[in-house]
């Protein structure tokens, strides 16, 4: 079975600018912050950043990496907004494909099925199709004398045709993983990390911590906390505290004092300075020492 | 018991408490998702008196037992059954499910925005996004809640069409009217719905202690006023009980609307 084990680095060394690129988690949750410190630090630029979103968009918007960015929202949880991402929209340095996180979902999911899109009621009659002019209604196939309509009002129904949200690449963050490239979340909510890893090109998963191949579900957790198997990976890389400062249970919870911080940052261009060179400028290792100093001073 | 007919001190919070409670008059075994202090109050006083069968959740990824306090800490809540968001999805497009969500606008025909203030290619107010507004609001009952009533938020247009409206839904076409049903909205000033000719919105109660002349001065669209608007009604002794003692001993209520 293929070792697939590599470094933060090396899989941000497989990224390109002007890529679109999937990011797992959802909002502030277990997102794959080390890779995301890592874009930050990198010479890419020009990303289009596919995500449900939280920090992950607001700290590459801050450093000037991405052209655009399709999402639902953008959030921070306990903070209702990222102020990062608002000065972005708000100078119009950002362009946003947005949409209906559940459209976002179908987006991924056809994809991950290769098909050109999948329909649904969700978007009709708002604004998502007006902003979106690309977007496009497809009418049922299934008119008033086809065996198939149960619901007359069904009959020749105009939906919305959700296009494959296509990536270049795509990178979670899992509680565990396995070298052949299983990942395991033992939170509730695996999120829809599957569906990014289906939709891209090359898949990538970090993780707390690499244990030997078939050890993930040893017993005292249920095989239904590996929802990502190794036909979905090309590359794991353990990177502990990666998802800093998402909540990533039961490992962490969020670093709400750091969250505000991070926050706090987009006041001012010097602020946001002096927050880039201590926690994002520098390398991982050197992030997570500083934020363990913080946390127990 | 408090007795709220010899007690002058039901609280706005109260009022608007037991107006949103009454959106799920009758709901049935659906899931309730309200968003907001009021809103989940309403939600658990609901299912703790005329709507037991109600589904709520944890707020993370499960389906939880009863209708606990709002500040009860999550190790502490009971489980059902797991609720992921991907499942989530399963709910919202099956319809089983009326949410109460906020609204940073809303307009005469039911339209909401939590997406943008100002033009959308560059905001002058970035909000949080449409979130799951416009699949919610066309596949399953949507009501909304506004705690802070005013000439910005109740508009003649939204900025940006997040939940649908009945104009846009009928223009739309029957796959956005099909299962769309904006039944009501709660403010801090009263009750709202759009059981008009028009479905334009319409004055449906005006909590006590606000006349009709303060709603319509609040309120930056022509509201449908009835001949003879009623108060939000009083909740029962066995209510307030419920949201004083039981449900929100620490007063978060008064923390969204104050009296």
């Amino acid at each position: 079975m293929a070792d697939k084990r590599t470094t933060v680095d090396d899989i941000v060394g497989e990224l390109r600018s002007g890529m679109t690129i999937g990011i797992g988690g959802w909002g502030s949750r277990r997102k794959p912050m080390a890779v995301v410190r890592a874009i930050c630090r990198s010479d890419l630029t020009d990303l289009t950043i596919v995500a449900y979103g939280g920090p992950d968009v607001g700290l590459l918007c801050a450093a000037g990496k991405v052209r655009k960015v399709v999402c639902g929202f953008v959030t921070l949880d306990s903070i209702a907004l990222d102020p990062h991402w608002r000065a972005a929209r708000q100078h119009g340095r950002v362009e946003v494909m947005e949409v209906d996180e559940g459209m976002f979902f179908l987006g991924l999911q056809a994809a991950s099925w290769r098909v050109p899109f999948l329909p649904t009621r969700a978007g009709l009659g708002s604004d998502v199709l007006s902003f979106n002019p690309d977007l496009r209604l497809v009418r049922s196939p299934y008119g008033a004398g086809s065996p198939y309509v149960g619901d007359p009002a069904d009959a020749d129904v105009e939906l919305v045709a959700m296009p494959a949200l296509r990536l270049d690449a795509a990178i979670v963050h899992t509680n565990r993983a396995d070298p052949a490239g299983n990942g395991q979340v033992l939170a509730p909510d695996p999120f829809f990390d599957t569906l990014f890893l289906g939709a891209a090109e090359r898949r990538f998963v970090t993780t707390e911590r690499i244990v030997a191949d078939g050890t993930l579900a040893d017993g005292s957790h249920p095989l239904s906390t590996v929802p990502i198997h190794r036909m979905l990976t090309d590359g794991v890389a353990e990177t502990p505290g990666g998802a800093h400062f998402t909540a990533n249970p039961p490992d962490y919870g969020r670093d709400e004092a750091f969250q505000k911080e991070y926050a706090a940052a987009a006041a001012d261009p010097a602020e946001w300075e002096a927050f880039a060179g201590r926690y994002v400028l520098v390398s991982e290792d050197e992030y997570q020492a500083r934020r363990r100093e913080r946390q127990d001073p | 018991m408090t007795d709220p007919l010899a007690d002058p001190g039901v609280t706005r919070a109260e009022f608007c408490v037991v107006a949103c409670a009454d959106v799920w008059h009758g709901a049935g075994e659906i899931m309730a998702s309200p968003f907001g202090t009021i809103p989940a109050l309403g939600a658990r006083l609901a299912k703790r008196t005329f709507a037991p069968d109600l589904v709520l959740t944890d707020g993370e990824a499960a389906l939880m037992v009863g209708a606990p306090p709002i500040a009860t800490p999550p190790a502490e809540l009971v489980r059902e059954a797991a609720m992921p968001y991907r499942s989530v999805f399963d709910v919202v497009w099956s319809g089983r499910r009326h949410i109460m969500m906020m609204a940073s606008q809303i307009d005469r025909t039911g339209n909401q925005n939590i997406s943008a203030i100002g033009p959308h290619d560059r905001p002058k107010v970035q909000l949080v996004g449409v979130r799951g507004a416009p699949g919610n609001s066309v596949n399953h009952t949507t009501s909304y809640w506004v705690p802070d009533h005013n000439a910005r938020s109740f508009v003649e247009q939204v900025d940006v069409v997040s939940g649908v409206g009945y104009a846009r839904a009928a223009a739309a076409g029957a796959g956005a009217t099909r299962f769309h049903d904006v039944r009501r909205v709660v403010s801090n000033l009263g009750v709202f719905d759009f059981e008009t000719p028009d479905r334009t919105m319409r004055l449906h109660s005006r909590h006590p202690g606000v006349s009709v002349d303060d709603i319509v001065a609040a309120t930056g669209f022509a509201l449908r006023i009835p001949d003879d608007a009623p108060e939000t009604r009083l909740p029962t002794p066995a209510e307030l009980d419920l949201i004083r003692v039981v449900l929100d001993p620490g007063s978060a209520r008064d923390r969204e609307v104050r009296s």
